[in-house]
């Protein structure tokens, strides 16, 4: 089986200190990383070279793509790695502010990426625009309402919508649970869960809580001072830490 | 004889600025960065239209000068005397009889030829200016044809209004590569940015210039099913009684009375001479 992500060797420094350095991993269809590890730690940094935000100094992040097979996206022209940014990635930011266009209706948001892509029809992007408002457990009747005027929680739903409507086959998420309340992180794991399972998707999720990726995550990867201590499956990661900074890691978590 | 040279600029502003106008000819609705003079006037009253003006006039030309479609409102007469002034030029009213047009907001009616030129003052070049702030941005999507964010503008005018509420600034995109903002015309104009004239576009305060060559396809974006429309009001001229021109209502007076006239002033002005008249034209006017 191909891998459909396949990272060798990425590494970012910014000037003398290190971003993250030497990571490797192969990521399979339908299966969903998390990225665990502190502040700082380089996850984010991490994250941002997979997806094509920064540009690493060294390595390759090879993509499976859907017309040529798999390629460097780290050699592609800026066109198509574009082009794949919105067909087949997609990117959910920890703050949905950096991910939504405040001014723009919840409609219009989800559409972008339809646009973007070639669709002209407003009656089928605005179609596709409610099934996925639906999806994500927002009433159709607030599609033409903008963003501002939605909690936190919904902004989030309607960040992971607007990714998701063209139908993407990895997305990458850098702490999507962050800044909500528990009840509402909840509901959200569950949505994102299930979207995951039903769609067949592949995702990397960054994240500091050990929780998120406890119910997400098939696979772990635990990072600290920008490098990868260790990895495995999740709960055999979580529950039988080798490395002594995953060790600190799992026993930091309060248990109520 | 007057101090200043032909057409207010130095020569060397000149050449200048006619290879901004060459580079945006040779590549339609592609926006051309030229260093923008300080012009006698304030930003905002047609500083990039009246250089790329006087790059282009030849002391043989005859200048025609349109504000909001009017030959005879404060911009209009400003400039005409400004380059009567400094370059010496013939002037006139009439579409037919001037070789370089200079307008703002409006496209005459008359048809232009293929020895004219019609040069635009343009606010904001940039048609993404308000979707996407950032100018390294815009370019990048210039660059790499990624328009679909001028499609969220329309599909939110139609999600808000029910149709295409855009109707002025009306984006268009020129020989199926380059979106382009044909400044603030009417909707209305936007079919006759095909033409057989040369178009320039100067903006003075952005520092920027573009082109449409003679023939070029401009076509205005929308939805196939909600598909561009050039609209006016839904009157007749009562002057001329023209019903395929665009109007400007004028209120008459405190009881709700109003009037609409064609805003091309000269295009009205010769068909009243023709003999047409409208509902208001005075009972001795015929």
């Amino acid at each position: 089986m191909t891998p459909l992500l396949s990272v060798r060797d990425v590494s970012k420094s910014y000037g003398q200190r290190i971003g993250c350095t030497e990571a490797s991993f192969d990521l399979y269809p339908g299966e969903v990383m998390g990225i665990v590890g502190e502040s700082g730690s380089g996850k984010s940094t991490l994250l941002n070279c997979l997806a094509g935000h920064l540009e690493p100094d060294r390595g390759e992040v090879i993509f499976d793509t859907r017309s040529d097979g798999p390629r460097d996206t780290l050699r592609m022209s800026e066109p198509e790695r574009r082009m794949l940014a919105r067909t087949d990635w997609a990117f959910v930011h920890q703050n949905p502010r950096d991910g939504l266009r405040m001014a723009v209706s919840a409609g219009g948001n989800v559409g972008e990426r339809l646009m973007a892509v070639g669709a002209r029809h407003y009656g089928k992007i605005r179609d596709g625009a409610i099934d996925w408002l639906g999806r994500v457990e927002i009433d159709e009747s607030r599609i033409d309402d903008r963003p501002r005027a939605f909690s936190g929680g919904m902004q989030q739903r309607l960040q992971i919508a607007r990714n998701l409507v063209t139908g993407p086959r990895l997305v990458f998420m850098d702490e999507p649970t962050g800044g909500l309340d528990v009840s509402v992180q909840a509901r959200l794991l569950d949505l994102l869960r299930g979207l995951v399972r039903e769609m067949g998707l592949s995702a990397i999720i960054v994240t500091h809580d050990l929780a998120v990726v406890r119910l997400l995550a098939d696979r772990l990867m635990v990072m600290k001072s920008g490098r990868v201590v260790e990895t495995g499956l999740t709960d055999q990661v979580l529950d039988d830490p080798q490395h002594p900074y995953t060790q600190l890691l799992v026993s930091s978590v309060l248990q109520v | 004889m007057n101090d200043y040279n032909f057409a207010y600029l130095d020569e060397q502003t000149k050449r200048m600025i006619r290879r901004a106008i060459l580079k945006g000819v040779a590549i339609p609705g592609y926006q051309v960065p030229f260093a923008s003079r300080e012009m006698p006037m304030p930003y905002g009253w047609g500083t990039g239209g009246v250089q790329v003006s006087a790059a282009c006039l030849t002391p043989e030309d005859t200048l025609k000068v349109i504000d909001q479609g009017a030959d005879d409102t404060t911009n209009a007469v400003s400039i005409r005397k400004f380059f009567e002034t400094t370059a010496g030029v013939a002037t006139t009213e009439h579409t037919r009889g001037a070789t370089v047009i200079q307008t703002r907001h409006r496209i005459p009616e008359e048809p232009l030829t293929e020895d004219q030129i019609l040069v635009y003052q343009v606010p904001i070049p940039e048609p993404l200016r308000f979707l996407e702030p950032r100018e390294t941005e815009t370019r990048k999507m210039h660059a790499l044809e990624d328009y679909g964010l001028m499609h969220v503008k329309l599909y939110e005018d139609i999600a808000r209004h029910g149709a295409i509420a855009t109707s002025y600034a009306y984006p268009v995109k020129v020989e199926d590569r380059y979106v382009m903002d044909p400044s603030p015309i009417p909707k209305f104009d936007n079919p006759k940015l095909e033409s057989a004239a040369i178009q320039l576009f100067g903006a003075g305060r952005e520092q920027r210039i573009y082109a449409i060559p003679p023939h070029t396809r401009v076509v205005s974006l929308d939805f196939e099913d909600h598909p561009f429309e050039p609209t006016k009001a839904d009157a007749a001229c009562d002057l001329c009684g023209a019903e395929h021109t665009y109007l400007d209502e004028v209120i008459i007076d405190d009881a709700g009375g109003r009037m609409f006239v064609c805003s091309d002033t000269d295009y009205c002005a010769q068909r009243q001479a023709a003999g047409h008249h409208g509902r208001l034209s005075p009972e001795d006017a015929a």
